[in-house]
């Protein structure tokens, strides 16, 4: 096992991310897509009936559409989560997950590659967004677009490991969209993704704290900051922890020893 | 663990070697006090009914389960202290399809050859000698989607034998496979053996893909109930043939059960 070994195998699993995305036209369409109906419309709409007042880290009044895009990108990024995490959930169940297991390397190494992979698929994606929308007239700071990117790369981490997490506890494929429903539309509605916190906390104080406690707010946060140049030291902690934790979770689940791998040797297609 | 004599008279190590190995899927016992040796050279088929526990036995070795009782020693490696780094000389041909259909041939194999740690160079160099031995290289830039049951089957045997690994394990390869396309592949993986000393552990329930002169394991209900040479085990049944020997053992295994 040598540092080589480690980067090959790194680079591979990338490589190999990288081409199944570049064949899966609709899924790249389908990022830009749904982000952008929620920036033309609901944000053309949303933009006379909201005031969003001068609060951190905008320093004078700026237009709704302007307020969702930090919110729009962490949705880009929760939903290449989610595909990444259905992707593991298919490889499982047509067996290349296997092959990727039964290498010679760390399971957390592997873990973490994959990971990185869908991290980089997802960025494709922000930046291509961030193109399309300033195109269509969001102006955002010069330099935050390369000041967020280590927010985004942050951000992705976390929602990677949230999928692989999820990934793990997901028995057939048929029960994703299902799991997803239940993961993505609440995550991103209950967060600070369309609305301040402060808006939230004068319509409901119980939605409020769901808004405080959901990592998906705090995603929101770190990069909305970026973008300005700042960082939000609060949202940086939260984020990073909520990472190292889902992705520790990960690890575990997928360990030979007690994780998803050996419940599924239940399963009769698994018994010989 | 035991050592056989090779054709110069000096011991040989076995590749693997797997040691009063048991699991259990809940209360139910899928193995019970496994152990067996599989020497470099040699083909040892793995021999039993559906539900027999040769695809549990697979996952131990491979590490996709944890062994809790017992030994698993892959090149003189045990699988639970050195971990993933057992796993080095080993190929494996699951008996579910592994391969990524929508990318293509080269491709899936150039994944593999980096996860082992190949160069690209010496990657494409045996890639390309390993598909022409199984007369696979003119369907190199094929998408696998495109290709039929049996040359997917070829492709897996190709990347399981991209690292040279000095052990080999197939879990039912020819499954759902036609006869010549079956006997091709048998007949390629015996000769491998030999010319190029790989240990090959071939669990499968098909009679005809044995030979006379491969090791034999037969596996019934967990347990062991016979091993030897093929063409031994098949004199001291008493049997015809193997089909009748694997049936006499299965039924006395099955009485000693009952009993």
């Amino acid at each position: 096992m040598t540092f080589m070994h480690f980067f090959r195998a790194f680079r591979g699993i990338v490589w190999r991310e990288l081409l199944r995305f570049l064949q899966q036209r609709e899924r790249f369409f389908a990022a830009l897509v749904r982000p952008l109906i929620w920036l033309i419309i609901f944000a053309a709409g949303f933009r006379a009936a909201l005031g969003i007042s001068i609060i951190p880290p905008y320093e004078t009044y700026i237009t709704y559409d302007v307020y969702i895009t930090p919110g729009l990108l962490a949705m880009i990024q929760l939903f290449n989560g989610m595909q990444s995490s259905l992707s593991m959930v298919y490889d499982r169940e047509m067996g290349s997950m296997r092959v990727l297991l039964t290498t010679p390397l760390p399971r957390w190494f592997l873990l973490v590659s994959r990971l990185f992979a869908g991290v980089l698929v997802s960025l494709f994606q922000v930046y291509t967004f961030l193109l399309v929308a300033y195109l269509c007239g969001v102006e955002l700071p010069a330099w935050g677009y390369l000041a967020a990117l280590p927010a985004l790369i942050l951000t992705g981490m976390m929602f990677g490991a949230l999928g692989m997490l999820l990934s793990s506890t997901i028995k057939q494929l048929e029960n994703f969209a299902g799991i997803m429903n239940f993961v993505i539309f609440p995550m991103f509605f209950a967060s600070s993704a369309l609305y301040p916190l402060w808006k939230m906390r004068e319509g409901s104080l119980t939605l409020y704290y769901v808004c405080l406690y959901n990592p998906f707010t705090w995603a929101v946060e770190l990069i909305r900051f970026a973008f300005y140049l700042k960082v939000n030291w609060e949202a940086l902690g939260i984020v990073a922890g909520c990472t190292v934790v889902f992705l520790a979770l990960s690890v575990w689940a997928y360990d030979p020893s007690r994780g998803i791998l050996q419940r599924k040797a239940t399963a009769p297609a698994a018994a010989g | 663990m035991q050592k056989e004599a090779s054709k110069d008279g000096s011991p040989r190590e076995p590749v693997l070697s797997v040691q009063d190995v048991s699991y259990w899927y809940g209360e139910k016992r899928a193995l019970d006090d496994v152990s067996f040796d599989v020497y470099p050279g040699k083909v040892t088929a793995l021999l039993g009914p559906n539900g027999a526990g040769k695809s549990t036995l697979f996952s131990l070795i491979t590490r996709l389960f944890d062994a809790p009782t017992g030994r698993i020693e892959i090149d003189g490696r045990s699988a639970a202290e050195q971990g993933f780094k057992a796993l080095g000389p080993l190929g494996v041909v699951f008996q579910q399809p592994t391969l990524d259909l929508d990318l293509t041939v080269k491709q899936n194999l150039r994944y593999f050859a980096s996860l082992r740690g190949l160069k690209r160079k010496e990657a494409d160099e045996r890639m390309n000698r390993a598909l022409d031995a199984l007369d696979m290289k003119e369907r190199i830039t094929e998408k696998v989607r495109s290709l039929n049951g049996g040359h997917r089957r070829r492709v897996e045997i190709a990347r399981a034998l991209l690292h040279s690994p000095k052990l080999l394990l197939l879990d039912e390869p020819t499954i759902g496979l036609d006869d010549p396309t079956r006997a091709a592949i048998v007949r390629h993986i015996h000769a491998l053996a030999s010319t190029d000393n790989i240990g090959v552990l071939w669990a499968t329930h098909l009679f005809d893909e044995i030979k006379p002169e491969d090791d034999l394991l037969v596996l019934d209900r967990g347990r062991i109930v016979a091993r030897g040479e093929a063409k031994t085990v098949v004199a001291e049944t008493g049997a015809k043939d193997l089909g009748d020997a694997f049936r006499l053992l299965i039924r006395s295994a099955g009485q000693d059960v009952a009993v």
